[in-house]
């Protein structure tokens, strides 16, 4: 039996080895000669003629068993970015001759209409010329809230019709639209690599041939030189061979960047690529605009003031009365802080007084609301609000009833995103806007933010930004979020540019490196958690995977290791680098 | 102009390194990024020589390795 020991081990080591030794040969034709087929070719064999055939045919075993535990993380983590690409359109629904026809949605042209049924991903980027229904924006915005269209509202591709039909002219080719451009984002993000990246690949050129010279060495000089037995030394070799191997290096560090990017597209945020990730660590002054990255852009009833003998509820009632045949969007807020339906037929006689406000006959009395200037032309004597926002004053039959202050409300997380940001150790939070600077101080207090600047012209952020740009060190960046209206030039001037609001303006999308789809700047804080979660798993990759390698080298050079601690630093190491890399992908 | 393009049959990291290594010697291309975590292969060229760039990445990627395969 023992004589045919060694042929049978042999061709059980064929069988395991075949497609690693195909490999190893095509790529040294190639002119490829130190990859990892090639390392493990040479060790198993190597062990196989040392008579360890356990170790030769192990090597190559779970070396093989570790490719495919690779392959399978790599792969998983893929489709989990993949529910994101789920965003493309398959077709497109367009009348021919009264009936429906489907297209490709890279045919149409702008101009053209088409039919959206319920249920439906909307194909194209357009304007709804027919119907009324909800759409579901959550694959575009990361909103969960369903957003109501009617005619004349814009509709994005990759959203998702939910009641009725709609008929919408498309106003984007297909290369052009939201959908489109986000994919665009995201495939492009794992070519853009982080500085950290970009060592390993450079370090894995350099690090297997120059161990594979200290292998060739170790077993070629001892015996040479000092007579020693041929058989230690290059058994030694070999182990220096196989765990020379890079690639838990090779594949981790790309991986664990794949993983970040692909836990912050999870959350609607858009990252550009890795360096953008490895950059979101190092911001030390975060500058943020304020109208509509803060604050919400959107006006609410801040306080009431009612005069003597009205109440808060009734003073805001009769306005909202008086203001029901109105458009503007003070109507809006008055009806929102008001919360029941209003009923219209208490109202009568509605009229306009253009840059002034509204009188209308409620319950049989005259309301007037509007401006100040309304007051003073009806003669009605009162005190001018010195409160920030827009005073409304509320005036029946002639007597002063109050007056209600409406302003922009801040976004329900803008202080919880200081916070975290703060708690994140983000040195200097910085508000800039183009508002009056009253507000701007109310706002920034209320958040605890640090500096602000209020009656800022564009081209003023601009340069403040470019000054506080300076006041850092060597090597930490200063990053911008603004709602990318206006936003562009800021964005592009800051070492970091954060775009809040999705596919809002294209500019801002183009010019920001990391776009957040939704509106939350608390959103800013995860990306920061997700992003330093990552450079430290990173880091802890390259220093784990190092410290076993070269460990394990010099016990192997004194003769203390074995093929399978050799195995183990090689194949386990890559393997807890790998899921220590997909720790990335989750987010708490 | 920048586009990507999915690679069929990149199988390790050191063979999506190469292609890149050698995609990126073509004249007229300014940037190539292989990347093995999301098998996508992204060119950079000027646009009137994309397409001529491109080719010769297609026909360089079979001739490397018959397996492979960009899909444009």
């Amino acid at each position: 039996m023992d004589k045919y020991l060694p042929y049978i081990m042999v061709a059980i080591y064929l069988i395991a080895a075949f497609p690693i030794l195909k490999k190893a040969v095509r790529n040294i034709r190639h002119g490829e000669i130190f990859d990892e087929n090639f390392l493990m070719t040479v060790a198993s064999i190597g062990a196989l003629i040392l008579g360890e055939y356990i170790e030769g045919i192990s090597v190559m075993v779970l070396y093989r068993i570790g490719e495919y535990l690779q392959d399978r993380a790599v792969a998983r983590s893929r489709e989990s970015i993949s529910g994101l690409m789920d965003i493309r359109p398959d077709y497109a629904n367009i009348e021919k001759d009264g009936e429906l026809v489907r297209v490709d949605p890279s045919e149409l042209a702008v101009g053209s209409v088409i039919v959206i049924k319920p249920g439906e991903r909307i194909p194209a980027d357009g304007e709804v010329i027919e119907g009324f229904s909800s759409l579901d924006t959550a694959a575009i915005t990361g909103e969960s809230l369903p957003r109501d269209v009617e005619p004349g509202s814009e509709v994005y591709s990759g959203t998702i019709n939910l009641n009725a039909v709609l008929r919408v002219r498309v106003t984007a080719p297909a290369s052009e639209s939201t959908a489109a451009r986000i994919l665009d984002l995201v495939e492009n993000a794992t070519s853009r690599r982080a500085k950290a990246e970009k060592f390993i690949t450079k370090f894995a050129r350099y690090y297997t041939p120059a161990v594979c010279g200290a292998a060739a060495l170790l077993m070629v000089l001892p015996p040479l030189l000092f007579r020693q037995p041929w058989s230690v030394w290059v058994s030694r070799g070999l182990i220096f061979l196989v765990v020379s191997c890079p690639c838990a290096l090779i594949i981790s560090i790309p991986l664990g960047f794949f993983a970040g990017i692909g836990a912050a597209s999870s959350r609607g945020i858009l990252v550009k690529g890795g360096n953008y990730l490895e950059a979101l660590t190092k911001v030390d002054t975060l500058v943020f605009d304020k109208t509509g990255t803060l604050t919400r852009g959107i006006f609410k009833v801040a306080s009431a003031h009612p005069a003597d003998g009205m109440d808060r509820d009734g003073l805001i009632e009769l306005a909202c009365l008086a203001e029901a045949f109105s458009d503007h969007p003070i109507s809006r807020s008055l009806e929102d802080s008001y919360g029941k339906p209003v009923d219209r037929s208490r109202v009568s006689e509605a009229e306009e007084h253009a840059g002034h406000g509204v009188s209308a006959t409620v319950d049989g009395r005259r309301i007037s609301c509007g401006n100040i200037k309304l007051m003073r032309s009806l003669g009605i004597g009162c005190e001018e609000s010195s409160e920030p926002g827009t005073a409304v004053y509320v005036a029946a039959d002639g007597r002063y009833l109050g007056c209600i202050v409406i302003s922009d409300e801040l976004k329900p997380d803008s202080a919880q995103a200081v916070k975290e940001l703060k708690a994140a150790g983000l040195k200097k939070l910085v508000m800039l806007t183009g508002d009056k600077s009253v507000i701007a101080n109310k706002v920034a207090s209320e958040l605890s933010i640090d500096e602000v600047y209020g009656d800022l012209l564009p081209q003023d952020k601009v340069e403040k930004t470019r000054e506080l740009k300076k006041e850092l060190p060597e090597g930490r960046i200063l990053g911008f979020v603004g709602d990318g209206i206006n936003d562009a030039p800021v964005l592009a001037a800051s070492g970091l540019g954060i775009a809040m609001g999705g596919m809002g303006s294209a500019a801002a999308v183009e010019a920001a490196d990391i776009v957040l789809m939704n509106d939350r700047p608390s959103d800013v804080a995860t990306a920061v958690k997700i992003a330093k979660k990552t450079m430290r798993i990173i880091y802890e990759d390259i220093a784990f995977s190092l410290f076993v390698k070269i460990g394990v080298l010099i016990l192997a050079a004194f003769g203390f290791a074995n093929m399978w601690l050799a195995i183990f630093a090689d194949v386990g190491v890559c393997m807890i680098a790998i899921l220590n890399s997909m720790r990335a992908l989750r987010v708490n | 102009m920048r586009k990507s393009f999915e690679v069929k049959g990149i199988d390790c990291p050191n063979c999506a390194a190469k292609l890149e290594r050698n995609i990126q010697k073509i004249k007229g291309c300014e940037d190539a990024v292989v990347s093995y975590a999301t098998m996508k292969l992204t060119l950079e060229a000027d646009d009137d020589k994309f397409e001529k760039v491109l080719d010769e990445a297609c026909a360089l990627t079979r001739k490397l390795e018959p397996e492979w395969e960009i899909v444009r």
